[in-house]
C-alpha cells in the first residue's frame, strides 16, 4: 500500500470505530464520548501550533471561549440560527487569532507564552466585565428551541444524545482530515522546519512569520469551532471556559497523547478524561491526578503515548 | 468624602498592594533571572504561605501578635522546604529545560492547590492582625497594620538589594545569572545556587502572603492573581532588575488601587493585563531592562 493510502485507511478506521461506538456505548459513556470528541477537536487545534509549530501558548482558552461566546451571544442577543451562529463564531475566532498572532508572534519562547496568557486573561476579564451581555460568572443557558437546525431533510434536534454524538463526530472527522492534509502538505513541513530550526528555515527563503501566523489563525479557528460546537451541543456558555485552566487542559491532552501526532490529541483527551473520571470515583482530588500526570509526563514520558509508539515501532505515523 | 481624601485612600490601598506585589515579584524575578525558569507555581507558593500562616497562627493561638510572629517565621520556612524538594526532585531532573519546567510547574500548581483544598478546605479564613491600631489622618483613620506592611516590605527589599550587591552570596548569584558555564568553571556550585535561589524565591512569596493574610484572608484559589500580577511586574520592570521590579510594582499597585476605587476592580485588572501584554510585545526587555545579550 502506498504511504498516503495507508494513512487515510488508518484515520478512516479510527472514525469508523468512533461511529460504531455510537451504537455500542451505554448512555453515560455515550454522553461522555460526545463531550470528549468536541474537546479532542479543541486539542487538535492546539496541537497545530504547539506540536507542529513549536509555539507554547498558554492562551488557547481565549479561542475556545471566543467560539463559545461568538455562537452563544449571537444566538441569545441577535436571534441567529445555529448555522449562522457557528459561522459567526468561526469568523470571531479567526479574527482574534489574526490580531493576537500579529502581536504575540513578535515574541518567542517564554515571552510568547506569557503574552498569550495575558491576552487570554484579558478576554476572560472582558467576559466578566461585560456581564450584562455575557451573564458573567453565571454564564448563559441556551434553550432547547434555540438548539434546533432546520434542514431540507427535517429538523435536527441537538438536544438528542444520538444527534449530539453524530454532530460531535462530524466536527471531529472534518478537523482530523483537515489536520492530516495540512501536516502532510508543504505548509506543514515548513512549520515543522521552523520548529526545529527557525534561523535555517528563514535562510532557505521561507517567511517564517507568515507561516506561524497562518498556523495560529487555523488553530484559533479550529478551537473556536470546537467552542461553538460545545456551546450549541451542551447548551451552556460560561466564563470558566475562558480561564487559564482551559488553556492548560489542551496542553495536557496533547502532551499525553503525543505532540505533533495527528491522532495523539484524541488519545490524550480520552485517556485523561477517563483517568479523571475513574479517579473521581475514589477521590474528589482530581486536580492532584492532573498535577501528578503532568510531572510524570515531563520526567519520564516526554513524547506521550503516540509519540512513543511512533518512535519505537511506527515510523510512518504523521 | 471629597475627591482628595478618596484619592489618598486609593493611593494608600495601592501602596499596600504594591508592597506585597513587589516582594512576590522579586521572588519570581530572581528565579526567572538566575535560573531562566518560569515558575508558574509561584502563585501557589504565595497561597501556601497564607494557608500555613492560618494553620500556624491557630495552632499557636496564644495572642494575635505571637501567633502572627510565629506564622511569619514558620510558614516561609515550610514553603522554602517544599520549593527545595520540588527543585531537587523535578526541575533539576529535566535539566531546567524551559518548556519542561513550565509544564512541571503547572503540575506543581495543581498538586499544591488540591492539597490545600483537601487539607484546608474551600472557605476563606482570616488571621487576626498582630495589632489593632488606627492612625488618624486629616480625613479618616487608617489601619496602622497596613502601613506596617509597607514598611516591612520596604525593609526587606532594601535588605535584598544589600545582599545582592554587597555580599559574597549576592556576587555568586549574579555571576550565575550572568554566565552559568563560566561560573561553574570558576568553581561555583551552580546546582546548589539554583536550589537556594528557587527556595528563596518561594519564601519571598510566602512572606508577602503572610503579610497580606490579616487583610484579605487565606483561600486555596488566592494564588492566581498574584501570579499574573507578578508576571506583569517582572515583565514591565525588566528581568533581574530590582529597581525595575520596585518601580513596576508601584506603578501596577497604585494604578490598580486608583482605578479600582473610581471605576471597577475588573476594569483595573483588564487594563493592567492588556498594558503588560503590549509592553512585552513592543519592548520585550521591559521598561527598565537592558537589551538581551
Amino acid at each position: 500500500m502506498k504511504a498516503g493510502a495507508r494513512l487515510y485507511a488508518l484515520h478512516g478506521a479510527v472514525i469508523a470505530v468512533l461511529l460504531a461506538l455510537n451504537f455500542l456505548l451505554p448512555a453515560y459513556h455515550h454522553g461522555l464520548m460526545a463531550r470528549i470528541l468536541v474537546l479532542a477537536t479543541f486539542a487538535m487545534g492546539y496541537n497545530l501550533t504547539f506540536g507542529y509549530g513549536g509555539l507554547l501558548s498558554l492562551g488557547h482558552a481565549m479561542f475556545f471561549a471566543t467560539g463559545l461566546y461568538g455562537a452563544g451571544l449571537s444566538i441569545q442577543h441577535l436571534g441567529f440560527g445555529v448555522p449562522e451562529a457557528f459561522l459567526a463564531a468561526l469568523a470571531c475566532g479567526a479574527l482574534l487569532a489574526l490580531i493576537v498572532g500579529v502581536l504575540a508572534l513578535r515574541t518567542t519562547g517564554v515571552a510568547f507564552m506569557i503574552v498569550t496568557l495575558m491576552f487570554s486573561q484579558a478576554v476572560h476579564l472582558a467576559i466578566i466585565y461585560f456581564s450584562a451581555f455575557t451573564g458573567g460568572d453565571q454564564g448563559l443557558m441556551l434553550r432547547p428551541q434555540q438548539r434546533r437546525v432546520e434542514t431540507v431533510l427535517g429538523t435536527l434536534n441537538l438536544t438528542d444524545p444520538n444527534t449530539r454524538y453524530l454532530v460531535a463526530l462530524a466536527l471531529f472527522t472534518v478537523v482530523l482530515f483537515l489536520m492530516l492534509a495540512l501536516v502532510r502538505s508543504g505548509f506543514g513541513r515548513v512549520l515543522v522546519a521552523i520548529r526545529e530550526n527557525e534561523e535555517r528555515t528563514r535562510m532557505l527563503g521561507y517567511d517564517t512569520f507568515s507561516s506561524r501566523l497562518a498556523a495560529l489563525v487555523v488553530s484559533g479557528t479550529v478551537c473556536a469551532a470546537a467552542g461553538a460546537t460545545y456551546g450549541i451541543l451542551f447548551g451552556y456558555v460560561g466564563a470558566n471556559f475562558a480561564s487559564v485552566h482551559y488553556s492548560i487542559l489542551p496542553l495536557l491532552w496533547v502532551l499525553l497523547g503525543g505532540a505533533a501526532t495527528t491522532l495523539g490529541p484524541l488519545f490524550g483527551t480520552v485517556f485523561m478524561y477517563y483517568v479523571v473520571d475513574i479517579a473521581s470515583g475514589y477521590t474528589s482530588a482530581y486536580m492532584l491526578v492532573v498535577g501528578i500526570v503532568l510531572i510524570l509526563l515531563v520526567l519520564f514520558f516526554r513524547k506521550g503515548l503516540l509519540g512513543t509508539v511512533r518512535e519505537r515501532w511506527l515510523r510512518w505515523l504523521p | 468624602m471629597a475627591f482628595g481624601p478618596h484619592l489618598l485612600l486609593a493611593v494608600l490601598e495601592g501602596l499596600v498592594t504594591s508592597a506585597v506585589l513587589a516582594l512576590t515579584a522579586l521572588g519570581l524575578s530572581l528565579v526567572f533571572g538566575v535560573m531562566r525558569v518560569v515558575n508558574v507555581a509561584h502563585g501557589e507558593f504565595f497561597m501556601l504561605g497564607a494557608v500555613l500562616a492560618w494553620a500556624v497562627a491557630t495552632t499557636v493561638g496564644a495572642s494575635p501578635a505571637s501567633g502572627f510572629a510565629a506564622a511569619l517565621v514558620i510558614a516561609p520556612l515550610i514553603v522554602g522546604v517544599v520549593a527545595l524538594l520540588a527543585e531537587r526532585l523535578v526541575l533539576r531532573r529535566v535539566n531546567y529545560d524551559p518548556e519542561a519546567t513550565i509544564v512541571a510547574t503547572i503540575g506543581l500548581l495543581y498538586i499544591l492547590q488540591q492539597l490545600a483544598l483537601t487539607f484546608y478546605g474551600a472557605d476563606a479564613r482570616p488571621v487576626p492582625p498582630p495589632f489593632n491600631l488606627r492612625i488618624s489622618l486629616p480625613w479618616f483613620g487608617y489601619s496602622a497594620y497596613k502601613l506596617s506592611i509597607i514598611a516591612t516590605s520596604a525593609t526587606l527589599l532594601l535588605l535584598s538589594w544589600l545582599v545582592l550587591t554587597r555580599t559574597r552570596a549576592g556576587l555568586i548569584m549574579r555571576a550565575t545569572q550572568y554566565d552559568r558555564e563560566t561560573a561553574q568553571a570558576f568553581g561555583i556550585p551552580v546546582g546548589r545556587v539554583y536550589a537556594a535561589v528557587f527556595a528563596i524565591g518561594a519564601m519571598l512569596a510566602a512572606i508577602a502572603a503572610v503579610l497580606i493574610v490579616p487583610i484579605s484572608q487565606a483561600h486555596y484559589l488566592m494564588g492566581q492573581d498574584p501570579l499574573l500580577l507578578s508576571f506583569a511586574v517582572v515583565i514591565i520592570g525588566g528581568l533581574g532588575s530590582l529597581r525595575g521590579t520596585v518601580v513596576a510594582a508601584l506603578l501596577i499597585g497604585v494604578s490598580d488601587g486608583v482605578i479600582s476605587m473610581f471605576f471597577s476592580p475588573t476594569l483595573a485588572k483588564l487594563i493592567a493585563t492588556l498594558a503588560v501584554a503590549m509592553v512585552l510585545v513592543f519592548r520585550p526587555q521591559g521598561l527598565f531592562g537592558k537589551v538581551a545579550r
